[in-house]
């Protein structure tokens, strides 16, 4: 299995990444060789293999609903780019959210 | 009702909905920063809510358990095993690049919650399609006035639980939509599963809405699916519908555009405009490259969890309406309106209802007295002023005839414009039970002084008696005026 040159732009795309036609060729070589790499399991027989969801075999790992200190505003935006000391500043972003 | 196209609507609408409601926990989803709204900005936040590297998220119990409360109660079913998955996405509100969120392995699925009309106009069950458990994002502020081009990010909503619960396009026109909304509210507040405040964002609804439009030789010509988003009240989600159903009906007429042939379109409510408009084109779901969540380890549910959950979740409103009518002997529509108001309401119904001993005399009293001065006054049942045991004495005394509902009604308003007792009030207005002796020398002085309407009664007229009650009224404000008229026709009759 390989990708296009066209799939590796629509991942650019969704990955917010601006590639030129010199990364694209890049890109769709090192990505389709990882694709081919992983592809070797089609090779196996799964058919008497359970689908595994999670790596470990733990489950219903909860915590009571008990509320717990928080960071102080100045804490939470020390790290950011940009921030007015309440909310951090983005650059304006048209259109509406992926999802909720 | 049929799904069939009158000659009213020469087409089917077909809707359906999606809707999020904030589960009512104290914490976020995967970490123990507080839900509560309102605070300042940025100030219920974390490392795991912020998205900082190195964090883990660990899930919430009582959010868990609150949305499987939610299923059962919308009938679904349950799976034994349930998986988290990442959806990916980019938007500054969104400080992972990803929402944990459920994919494949949804916790529940397979439900359905009727709409019924009391009055029987209306029945629909709506399939539920899947309910599953989510975070939410944090909250984007455009401060388009400031002109700065800015865009100010609030993080404390991020990872708030949401319970996101999809409905099958089972829904035939804006009006249902809205009735089976409020049923939706009613059934999750009165579960503890979530205030559904629209307000605060505690409730939202995205529709999905078509036309099915038969064309020549019994084809059906189906329109682009349009999902409508910024709803803020169920109100809007009626009015943005009609205003939808009628925009796509002119737009097939003109360009006989079908689903599939053009993408599903996305249009945001525009209230005071009272118009829908276009956005962005909806992305294909495989474009948020779900994956399995690395971080969350599975849950598989016993069906011993299953049974206590049942156990503790109480009566549904549509089960409790079918017991308060007929263990109280109510009408429908009286338990329809109760069980409507909520829980609280509904206890201090069944309070006065068993002190009175009769539910259609306590649901009367309900329905015209208590309902109309909490809608007047506004606040809780839970703060009313009046509680079911004064309640009760007043309505009880009327029974007795110390007096007649008219005057319960007015030392009622005193009551609540007091806040005194039920005994106090009736002393300070001077109300006290009118004996028979006092009755009949009363009624003997009325007969003496109105000659005529003696006459015009013993003529056949008893309808004149009438005139005496304002008279007894005026002599004594505590006479019941049923006993005047009887006491008085009695005394004519003897004449």
């Amino acid at each position: 299995m390989s990708l296009s040159r066209n799939d590796v732009a629509k991942v650019g795309l969704l990955a917010r990444l601006a590639l030129s036609d010199a990364d694209l060729d890049t890109m769709t070589r090192e990505l389709s060789s990882i694709v081919g790499f992983v592809g070797q399991l089609e090779k196996i027989d799964t058919a008497d293999v359970a689908p595994l969801a999670h790596p470990l075999d733990t489950q219903n790992v909860f915590r009571a609903d008990v509320p717990k200190p928080s960071l102080t505003t100045a804490e939470a935006l020390q790290s950011a780019p940009r921030h007015d000391g309440e909310c951090f500043l983005v650059p304006a972003v048209l259109g509406d959210t992926g999802a909720a | 009702m049929t799904a069939t196209p009158t000659a009213a609507a020469p087409f089917t609408t077909v809707i359906g909905l999606e809707v999020h409601v904030q589960l009512q926990t104290r914490t976020k989803l995967f970490c123990g920063c507080s839900t509560t709204f309102g605070a300042p900005p940025n100030t219920h936040v974390c490392p795991t809510c912020l998205g900082l590297p190195g964090s883990l998220p660990v899930m919430n119990r009582t959010a868990f358990e609150l949305a499987v409360r939610a299923a059962l109660a919308l009938g679904c079913k349950i799976a034994p095993f349930t998986k988290w998955d990442r959806k990916n996405y980019f938007y500054p509100d969104l400080p992972k690049g990803y929402q944990i969120s459920q994919f494949d392995l949804p916790f529940s699925s397979e439900g359905a919650l009727e709409v019924v009309d009391p009055k029987g106009a209306l029945s629909r069950n709506v399939r539920i399609t899947r309910v599953h458990l989510e975070e939410d994002a944090g909250k984007s502020m455009h401060d388009e006035g400031a002109g700065t081009g800015d865009t100010r990010i609030d993080l404390n909503r991020a990872g708030t639980p949401l319970c996101e619960i999809v409905t099958e396009p089972d829904l035939r026109s804006p009006q249902e939509a809205r009735a089976w909304l409020n049923e939706l509210k009613l059934l999750l507040v009165y579960l503890g599963v979530s205030d559904c405040n629209m307000q605060e964002g505690s409730l939202r609804v995205d529709a999905n809405v078509n036309l099915h439009i038969p064309c020549d030789g019994g084809r059906i010509a189906k329109t682009p699916i349009v999902e409508i988003k910024n709803m803020n009240s169920f109100r809007s989600v009626e009015r943005a519908l009609v205003y939808e159903v009628a925009r796509q009906y002119e737009e097939w007429q003109a360009t006989k555009a079908e689903m599939g042939k053009t993408p599903k379109q996305t249009r945001g409510w525009d209230d005071p405009a009272g118009v829908t408009r276009a956005q962005r084109h909806k992305e294909e779901s495989s474009d948020y490259r779900y994956f399995p969540e690395p971080d969350l380890v599975p849950v598989t549910v016993s069906e011993e969890w299953l049974a206590a959950t049942r156990e503790a979740m109480g009566d549904p409103p549509s089960v409790l309406r079918e017991k308060l009518a007929a263990k109280w002997k109510i009408p429908p529509y009286d338990a329809d309106v109760l069980v409507n108001q909520g829980r609280e309401l509904v206890a201090y119904f069944e309070d006065l209802a068993e002190r009175v001993g009769e539910g259609k005399v306590a649901s009367n009293w309900m329905q015209q007295d208590v309902l109309r001065t909490l809608n007047e006054r506004g606040g809780s049942i839970d703060a009313f002023p009046v509680r079911p045991a004064a309640l009760a004495e007043l309505i009880g005394r009327v029974a007795k005839g110390d007096f007649d509902t008219s005057r319960a009604r007015e030392i009622f308003a005193e009551v609540l414009a007091s806040g005194r007792t039920v005994d106090d009030v009736v002393a300070s207005m001077g109300i006290a039970a009118v004996d028979d002796d006092e009755l009949i020398t009363l009624c003997r002085e009325l007969l003496a002084a109105n000659p005529r309407v003696v006459a015009d009664v013993k003529g056949g007229k008893e309808q004149a008696a009438a005139g005496l009650i304002g008279q007894a009224k005026k002599k004594n404000p505590n006479v019941n005026p049923g006993k005047v008229r009887a006491m008085c026709l009695d005394l004519i009759r003897q004449m």
